[in-house]
């Protein structure tokens, strides 16, 4: 099926940008990647009046460390994300991550941000954003704000995104010599949305004790879910096989799944857990930690 | 909207709805109907283009308004001067293909695959290819494909 009419503005800066979203309200939408949003307007899910076209800001596709933070502007595709050796390097579980999203086309036009504010539950990027602590930083006429990946997850594709406003990027923590993470999604096939995903981001004391910990879920409720009571027994404990075990039950606990073709709320809450511990053995593997897996 | 293009090194101008999506805009304003609609819902991978000439796009999931001012590259855009294309050449040689409908996009998808790794393992072929769905199912023969034509362009290359 067609789209519903539209009105196409291109935008060439970030100033542009704004201008057009500030003067057209809610009903603008920004089309970076369009891979969530084109099908969701083929089958007239979402029926902007305006499309305010980013793609041509040759300034947002950026990927690059700086203050502390892994930062990714709003055209950086996925596939950038993909072949970066830096990430590959220092980002496991954006590693991870970055070769789940969709399948390889989708993801050489497809982006991180754009992942983000389309906030489908069954995204890949909400998840291992919320295990990584991320920030988003939008902008509007009015100024420029950083909201944390917490509040800017709302509800199903709904984000803390006003009226006027975009996201310019996302930035993540850069993570220290004693935190790694992992990310595992169970699909039926490639291009699926996932069954179900979990992303973890572990810090390591130097005693051996955990000291800052990040639990995720993803496709097991309305929207992203931080498991917050794995995150709280997780912090001060030493990794062991039974601490595992007691992170992944507080993941079958939080998750809230639907029923749908691809499982039954028993199955998913059971696979909440499953994927958890092997995103915590993965992690923990990749801390140095022995005798785990 | 006025839309400026070129597409297999042709240039046009045309005047399209900006909803018109560029599979469309390819096989009806420009009656360049090698490039294929299977799924229409981005999920096949039948109908990829390349833009700018190595990113790889489902052409059902951009708006013709969106390519003013790329190059497109479509299936018609590989022969050149009556010579396939290695990888053509390879799909004809290991019969990569029965029905053909997914050939075009298979096609397009490769080239861009092999631009960014010229010698991939069997299972890089795989993955490379696992946002193209062929349903008479004929992988087999389509990853043989791409071994000989990665053997081929790197035979070529060192020719040169």
């Amino acid at each position: 099926m067609f789209p519903a009419q539209f009105d196409y503005q291109r935008a060439h800066s970030i100033d542009e940008a704004l201008s057009a979203l500030a003067s057209h309200g809610g009903d603008a939408r920004v089309l970076a990647g369009g891979q969530s949003l084109i099908p969701a307007m083929r089958f007239r899910l979402a029926r902007p009046a305006v499309l305010v076209d980013i793609n041509p800001i040759d300034e947002l596709a950026f990927l690059r460390e700086s203050n502390g933070f892994l930062c990714v502007g709003a055209c950086t595709r996925d596939y950038a994300i993909e072949v970066s050796p830096l990430i590959a390097s220092r980002y496991p579980m954006i590693a991870d991550t970055s070769v789940l999203v969709a399948d390889p086309v989708v993801r050489q036009t497809g982006t991180v941000v754009g992942s983000l504010c389309h906030n489908d539950p069954a995204g890949d990027w909400p998840t291992t954003s919320l295990a990584a602590r991320a920030q988003l930083v939008l902008r509007s006429k009015s100024g420029e704000r950083t909201v944390s990946i917490d509040d800017f997850l709302v509800d199903s594709y709904t984000t803390a995104v006003k009226d006027g406003e975009m996201v310019t990027e996302v930035r993540f923590p850069t993570p220290d010599d004693r935190t790694r993470g992992s990310f595992y999604k169970m699909e039926r096939k490639v291009g699926d949305f996932a069954t179900a995903s979990a992303a973890v981001r572990i810090t390591l004391g130097a005693d051996g004790k955990i000291t800052g910990a990040g639990v995720a879920i993803g496709a097991l409720g309305p929207k992203a879910l931080r498991v917050g009571d794995a995150e709280k027994l997780l912090v001060g404990a030493k990794p062991s096989v039974d601490l595992i075990a007691s992170a992944a039950r507080e993941a079958e606990k939080t998750a809230d799944p639907g029923a749908d073709n691809r499982g039954s709320v028993t199955y998913k809450k059971a696979m909440a857990g499953v994927l958890v511990a092997r995103a915590l053995r993965t992690t923990f593997e990749r801390l140095g930690v022995k005798g785990l897996a | 909207m006025k839309v400026n293009v070129t597409v297999n090194g042709e240039a046009y101008e045309r005047d399209v709805e900006p909803r018109t999506l560029l599979a469309y805009f390819l096989r009806e304003s420009l009656g360049l109907t090698g490039t294929h609609v299977g799924c229409d819902t981005s999920h096949c991978g039948c109908c990829v283009v390349l833009l700018d000439g190595d990113r790889a796009v489902k052409s059902c999931n951009m708006f013709a308004v969106q390519a003013d001012g790329h190059a497109i590259t479509t299936v018609e855009g590989l022969e050149q001067a009556g010579k396939l294309h290695p990888l053509q050449q390879a799909f004809w040689d290991q019969h990569g293909l029965q029905c053909g409908y997914c050939t075009p996009g298979m096609l397009m998808t490769c080239v861009a695959f092999l631009k960014h790794n010229p010698k991939p393992s069997e299972a890089e072929i795989r993955e490379g290819i696992s946002g193209n769905l062929c349903r008479c199912t004929g992988y087999q023969n389509i990853v043989k494909a791409v071994q000989q034509a990665a053997g081929a362009e790197t035979a070529e290359a060192v020719a040169s």
